[in-house]
């Protein structure tokens, strides 16, 4: 042993059999198979649900509604350019939209488990700095370890599908979201903070009229980011048996077809380019928008005021009437 | 001092803070060593925020303290609403520890009792001003209606009526600061804390809504702890004035007391440039009128003019020019005393030179 063993060379000659250790892992997984089950039926049939509306819905309808949600989310222009990316979208391929309403349906289920998961983890780690020194090496990993290296695992435990596309999405699209949150409420006004605090607020107060409201543009720039991941995982998650555009891209490769591939990819872009767009208006922070709340703006906004009557709206100072 | 603690809002009782990892070793040294703050700070890595402060507020009095910034007083007005936790000492507010209440017990004193105004305002971006007005009220669950009402009272108050569905960022500075007292008055607390409420404003604002602040207290007799770094604000608004010097309460009196019988050069220093005449009152310069005979023999006091013991400088000016004769005063119809005009003439310099301290007329 000794004398095979060399000093400038150490790592060679020594094996801690690590790969095996944690190959483990999968046989774990395996034999716990069963136990994850009933959890793996009941999201699979979430996702089909939210699948099969968008599914339902004409495709000319599902674009009004895209375009109208992003004129009242971002303003008349970027409804404009959503409109033109979903035409886009539509005319590449006659397959192309179901395609796309697949793919939005993976994106949606994995973007609202990154909510649930995300958004309180990111607020105990914005109030916690022992917690966040915690939790920001297993983000750095999950955002930066190759998404192969999990794909087996999760495929051994849950098998292929929906449900391990999702989960595999969601380790790669979960952390800015963590993160923006967390930074969101660390940079909410202290002095403000504390103003909530001398006038008795309780911590739960503070955190939902004061820090999270404060917070806001910040953990929706966490959110359009989260999305904006969760889309560039659809390739890779269509090798677990993902349908959608994804899915698309990868036969396409498989069979050296560029022209396919393509049509593929560029749906992911449209697809991209309209929930970006979307999700950054709704960033927008108060002042931007003229301190108008959401319905007094866009289509809402212009339905409400042809049915208001002067008598209610915003009331003018009063005094003289009195 | 047993008789007014006893009708005392607020009583601070041995107020230490120390920041930094060994505040009661800091304490203790201070205590027994005579270490400086610096020696703390370099021998113990701490930092001496405050430093035995002991006062109490009686009832609708307006107490001042004033210090140059990073005296500690902002950290000491903190304490009174346990913003911040004392190293050592208790705050009492009528009557009860408030070191020693609960959470649900703490809030319901702050949102109910007490009304905080911020030197940077610390509106809240996100809420019109009714809404920022009536947060005090909104925690503490009061229907919407009702708040409305509270929260247009006390807009009208500060002068910003028509203005309650606008955002901070909509107000200037000024109004921004209407908006905390207005805030701060709307639950209608016993106390106001008021930290530099005006600091920040420009000269002319700044008079203004100590204007407005001080028409506002009269009518409404809330005690008030007041903190800033000027002054002639000080002597202005408040009934009595701490001095706070790295974070020790220096001297404590009544705005007279502080201009004319400086505990120490710190706080003659800072006194030297302000004027005598609105605060120094004619009982403090004169001379008892027996002494007077004695050095220039009886005189015929019936030809002078006459101030009460009361009066300010300013006035007793206005009766010198008038007059080739010393000024009388007198209190309940009796003369009690004579200001000459050297003796005037010193006092509006601040010095006295001619008379020793006099005991105050009855």
């Amino acid at each position: 042993m000794a004398d095979r063993f060399d000093w400038l060379n150490p790592f060679a000659s020594i094996n801690l059999g690590i790969g095996e250790w944690a190959d483990g892992i999968k046989g774990w997984a395996i034999a716990n198979r069963a136990m994850i089950q009933p959890l793996k039926t009941f999201f699979e049939s979430v996702i089909v649900r939210i699948e099969n509306v968008l599914q339902a819905v004409p495709p000319m309808v599902m674009l009004l509604i895209l375009v109208l949600i992003a004129w009242q989310a971002a303003g008349r222009r970027v409804a404009l350019l959503v409109f033109c990316c979903l035409m886009v979208l539509g005319l590449l391929d006659p397959a192309a939209w179901a395609l796309a309403m697949t793919t939005l349906a993976i994106v949606i289920s994995a973007v609202v488990l990154c909510v649930l998961i995300g958004l309180p983890l990111g607020i105990i780690a914005g109030k916690s700095d022992h917690f966040e020194r915690a939790i920001r090496p297993v983000l750095d990993t999950m955002q930066t370890i190759p998404a192969f290296v999990y794909l087996v695992p999760v495929v051994m435990m849950i098998g292929i599908g929906n449900v391990s596309g999702v989960i595999v999405t969601i380790v790669f699209a979960l952390p800015p979201l963590v993160r923006l949150t967390s930074l969101g409420i660390r940079t909410v006004n202290a002095n403000v903070v504390e103003a909530a605090r001398a006038f008795g607020a309780t911590p739960l107060q503070i955190l939902f009229k004061v820090e999270l409201p404060l917070a806001t543009p910040t953990i929706l720039a966490g959110l359009n980011q989260t999305i904006m991941l969760s889309l560039s995982m659809v390739v890779i998650a269509s090798m677990i048996s993902v349908r959608g555009l994804g899915n698309e891209v990868l036969r396409a490769m498989g069979r050296l077809d560029a022209g396919k591939a393509i049509v593929g990819g560029l749906g992911i872009v449209m697809l991209a380019i309209v929930l970006d767009r979307i999700t950054q208006g709704l960033g927008r922070s108060g002042r931007d928008r003229g301190h108008r709340h959401w319905w007094q703006t866009g289509p809402v906004g212009l339905i409400a005021n042809l049915f208001q009557t002067s008598a209610d709206k915003e009331p003018k100072p009063r005094g003289e009437r009195l | 001092m047993a008789d007014q603690s006893h009708d005392a809002v607020i009583r601070c009782e041995g107020i230490w803070k120390v920041f930094g990892g060994k505040p009661q070793e800091a304490i203790s040294a201070i205590q027994t060593g005579g270490l400086t703050k610096e020696d703390i700070r370099d021998r113990l890595d701490c930092v001496v925020g405050v430093r035995d402060a002991t006062f109490s507020v009686g009832r609708g009095e307006i107490f001042c303290i004033m210090g140059l910034s990073g005296s500690g007083k902002s950290t000491l007005i903190r304490h009174i609403n346990r913003l911040i936790e004392p190293t050592q000492g208790a705050v009492y507010i009528e009557g009860r520890n408030v070191n020693e209440m609960g959470a649900k017990e703490l809030r319901a004193v702050r949102a109910e009792k007490m009304g905080m105004v911020f030197q940077n305002m610390a509106l809240m971006p996100h809420r019109n001003v009714r809404d920022n007005v009536a947060f005090a009220l909104e925690v503490r669950g009061v229907p919407e209606g009702r708040r409305r009402e509270v929260a247009r009272r006390a807009i009208e108050a500060v002068e910003l009526s028509g203005w309650d569905h606008k955002y901070p960022d909509e107000l200037s500075g000024g109004m921004q600061q209407r908006v905390g007292l207005a805030r701060a008055i709307a639950a209608d607390p016993t106390i106001l804390l008021m930290d530099e409420p005006f600091s920040a404003l420009d000269p002319l604002i700044r008079r203004q809504l100590q204007g407005t602040f001080m028409e506002l207290s009269a009518e409404l007799q809330k005690t008030t702890v007041f903190i800033t770094h000027d002054l002639e604000e000080a002597i202005r608004i408040g009934d009595r004035i701490a001095i706070m010097k790295d974070g020790v309460l220096v001297q404590i009196g009544t705005p007279e007391q502080i201009v004319t019988e400086p505990a120490d050069d710190y706080v003659a220093e800072f006194v030297g440039g302000i004027s005598k005449l609105d605060l120094v009152t004619a009982a403090r310069i004169m001379q008892p009128l027996g002494r007077y005979e004695q050095n220039h023999g009886a005189a015929d006091t019936a030809s002078w003019l006459a101030a009460a013991p009361s009066d300010k400088l300013n006035a007793l000016v206005d009766l010198a020019v008038a007059t080739d004769h010393p000024i009388l005063v007198v209190a309940d119809g009796a003369p009690v005393g004579v200001v000459t005009k050297s003796a005037l003439l010193r006092g509006i310099q601040g010095r006295d030179e001619s008379c020793q301290r006099q005991a105050e007329v009855a």
